[in-house]
């Protein structure tokens, strides 16, 4: 058994209200953070715990929490980004639903290390339930006094608001978000000037995702030294993953970070191998923006190492024979899946969530969206694949926001390992139309 | 002040200034094209990406390159930088994507579009565009509508770059527009058809960058380089009365602001020229204006250019021609 920080008391019944949460070692870090430690010293533990951002991009948490400006009279803002849309994600919505004092005791130790008297959840409209289930225990927190003026005696006041978004993807930006909070149209503000000098209505602000800020409790109690200890030496701690697609047994793990991605797949304490006895063809370890993985690059590396469930791991070979952990949306697709399909899915996806802003990601996610339509159903040519791979290498990197590199990836990356499947596409036109790929191929190659 | 060096030409600019800004301080071609930045406009630029450029060292202080391409529009600069507009390759790829981007949906409608000779991406196409195209789906269409009695929009050739919003909201005191739908369906429109009615509303149209909004009482009239653009004022209440009209013998066939050779309105005492929608539209006779003479179009356009004019075409453009 892996050890467990932010799930461990998931089963216990009655954990979502403040009581049992206490019992079980609840609010603890809030105490011991705004009584024996200064906020400089929490941003400084956290540093120290080398903890990466868990929203996707893996930027260091305490690194972007010491970038924040700090004017004087000017106040300043924590933003919970739990606007998780990511296709394949859904780790931010267990743990909000099943444990949501763990993240409110984070925000009230990540909002006394920023000097954050007024702190937002925004969550994203879909979970409309999950934010009742927030404010029920938001309103318990202000009963017991760990919310409101003057908590526990020092000094420190905190207001904290849920705010519910319009169900976009783009509002997942981190400046979308705040745009979209600030009660506008959620399109991403151009940078410079970066959210930690000119964030919401003008002020520093950090944005950080559900867990990242729910880490932020283990971190404190048990001190960045211990928790450290856990996970390899550049990817510390530990990570939720929420596994879905052909796997025996989905859903939201806690791993520790560095186990074997063979081992999260085929171990009985998780996924318990692939669904019907079927052979693994693909996998989307991060979330459906990041780089897909074919089979014998799953396991090992291209240089024949272990393949790992860690930062550095899943991303060893760049572009070209990696991928990255993103978010921990785990997504496994067996023998009978067609890349093609899903790939235009993806886009699809993309096509319809880009907010229409910069040029590239506008047209061009649309674009390729229409491009691949045609190639599923057998209406392609050879030449469709060129043109997608070229449109994909011109949105990349040339956009507002990182929409449109998660829009360019899997579509880069499903070319690159599975042009076959493309081809054949193109081929039996005929095929195409009829079914799926992996399920025909038998059968007509 | 800080020093920064565009396609190896030093210049001194106030810290602050943006890279677009720098470059057009120095003028002629090592300014990069620009499609919704407005420098009259705040907050506008950044959205359209035809004025990328590269970084090839970020500061004195920190000479490293930047990965990225950088919208010029809206990044300041650093004393020390040193910027690649048409000197980089990988700006002249990258800026004939945007260009390709920007016309995929593009009706191409430039034979009956009132835009044509003064419309920037025409200008870019010319410049940054194939002579074919890649995209064989279906172009996206909307349904030309009238926003206003004076205004009308063709929502399939604009290009979403927001600066039409940002006169509503900077210049008149109620917008009732703005950008509705998302991705590749986002559209300007006003909600429930409302009217746009506001006497600086007719703006709208002198900062579109395409033919999106043209002007009713222009429409079909004539192609802008058949007509003789004459700079005229008149007093008037609302604005500072200074325009140019666009003549054909004695008629009056349109009025709009002064434009530099950005397409940007021209200051007059300090501040930006606007004209009010009764200087535009209400007063087309020849009486209502005192002509104070010929304007010259110093536009970087393709009238200016005479690519209308001349005879044979490929001697005057055999640089450009590859």
């Amino acid at each position: 058994m892996g050890r467990k920080l932010l799930l461990e008391h998931i089963d216990v019944p009655g954990i979502e209200t403040f009581d049992v949460y206490r019992k079980n070692g609840g609010y603890r870090s809030v105490e011991k953070a705004l009584k024996t430690m200064s906020p400089e010293d929490v941003v400084e533990e956290v540093k120290k715990a080398n903890l990466k951002g868990r929203g996707g991009a893996g930027f260091p948490t305490g690194l972007k929490w010491s970038f924040l400006a700090k004017p004087e009279g000017v106040p300043r803002y924590l933003l919970c980004n739990a606007d998780e849309s990511e296709p394949g994600t859904f780790k931010d919505r267990y743990l909000m639903e099943k444990i949501p004092h763990l993240l409110i005791e984070g925000m009230i130790v990540s909002s006394y290390a920023l000097g954050s008297n007024l702190s937002y959840i925004y969550i994203r409209g879909e979970y409309m339930w999950v934010l009742e289930i927030l404010e029920k225990a938001i309103a318990e927190a202000y009963a017991k006094g760990f919310l409101g003026k003057n908590i526990l005696g020092s000094g420190f006041d905190l207001d904290l608001r849920v705010a519910p978004g319009g169900g976009a993807y783009i509002c997942g930006e981190e400046t979308a978000l705040i745009e979209s909070l600030e009660g506008k149209r959620g399109n991403p503000r151009i940078k410079p000037p970066f959210p930690a000098v000119k964030g919401l209505w003008g002020c520093p602000t950090v944005v950080n995702n559900v867990e990242s800020l729910a880490t932020v409790v283990p971190i404190i109690n048990d001190g960045a030294e211990e928790y450290t200890k856990l996970g390899t030496d550049a990817s510390n701690g530990t990570k939720l993953i929420s596994a879905c697609g052909n796997v025996t047994r989905g859903g939201v793990y806690e791993i520790e970070l560095g186990i074997s991605v063979e081992e999260f797949i085929y171990g009985d304490e998780w996924c318990r191998g692939i669904a019907n006895n079927k052979k693994i063809k693909a996998l989307v370890p991060g979330g459906s923006s990041v780089p897909i993985l074919p089979a014998h690059l799953i396991t090992k590396t291209a240089a024949g190492e272990n393949r790992l469930m860690s930062y550095e791991s899943l991303a060893d070979g760049g572009f070209a024979s990696g991928s990255m952990l993103g978010s921990g949306g785990f997504i496994v697709f067996d023998e009978d899946q067609c890349i093609v399909r899903n790939t235009w899915n993806f886009a699809r996806f993309y096509a319809h969530e880009s907010c229409g802003q910069c040029s590239p990601c506008r047209e061009g996610t649309g674009w390729m969206e229409k491009v691949l339509h045609r190639l599923e159903n057998g209406k392609g040519n050879m030449r469709d694949i060129e043109l997608l791979a070229d449109i994909n290498k011109k949105i990349e990197g040339n956009t507002i926001c990182p929409l449109g590199d998660a829009a360019a990836w899997p579509v880069a990356a499903a070319i690159r390992h599975f042009r076959e499947e493309f081809e054949w596409h193109v081929t039996h036109p005929e095929d195409a139309v009829k079914g799926n790929y992996g399920l025909l191929k038998g059968i007509t190659v | 002040m800080v020093k920064v060096t565009i396609d190896g030409i030093e210049v001194e600019v106030e810290a602050g200034t943006t890279v677009l800004n720098a470059a057009r301080k120095i003028g002629g071609d090592v300014v990069p094209p620009a499609m919704c930045y407005y420098s009259k406009l705040e907050g506008s630029g950044g959205k359209c990406r035809t004025c990328l450029v590269e970084v090839a060292a970020g500061s004195a202080n920190d000479p490293r390159p930047m990965p990225k391409l950088v919208a010029s529009c809206s990044t300041p600069v650093q004393d020390g930088m040193v910027i690649k507009n048409k000197t980089s390759e990988k700006v002249h790829v990258n800026r004939g994507a945007v260009t390709e981007f920007l016309l995929i949906n593009h009706p191409l409608d430039c034979p009956i579009c009132d835009q044509a000779g003064e419309c920037h991406l025409q200008d870019l196409g010319f410049e940054h565009g194939a002579s074919g195209t890649r995209y064989e789906e279906e172009r996206r269409t909307f349904d030309p509508i009238d926003i206003g009695n004076k205004i009308k929009l063709h929502m399939n050739r604009c290009i979403l770059c927001y600066r039409c919003v940002m006169v509503a909201n900077q210049l008149t005191d109620k917008r009732v527009h703005g950008v509705l739908g998302r991705g590749d369906h986002a559209e300007i429109s006003t909600y429930i058809s409302n009217a746009i009615d506001n006497d600086f509303s007719g703006n709208m149209i002198d900062v579109c960058p395409v033919g999106a909004l043209t002007d009713k009482t222009f429409r079909f009239k004539s192609r802008v380089w058949f007509l003789k653009p004459m700079e005229a004022s008149r007093s008037c209440t609302k604005c500072a009365g200074k325009a140019v009209v666009w003549m054909f013998g004695e008629e009056i066939y349109r009025v709009t602001a002064r434009k530099d050779k950005y397409g940007e309105v021209e200051d007059n005492d300090g501040k930006p020229a606007w004209i009010c929608n009764d200087c535009r539209f209400d007063h087309k006779n020849v009486s209502d204006w005192n002509i104070e003479g010929p304007r010259k179009i110093n536009r970087h356009s393709v009238i200016s250019a005479n690519h209308y004019e001349k005879a044979n075409p490929l001697e005057n453009n055999t640089k450009k021609i590859k």
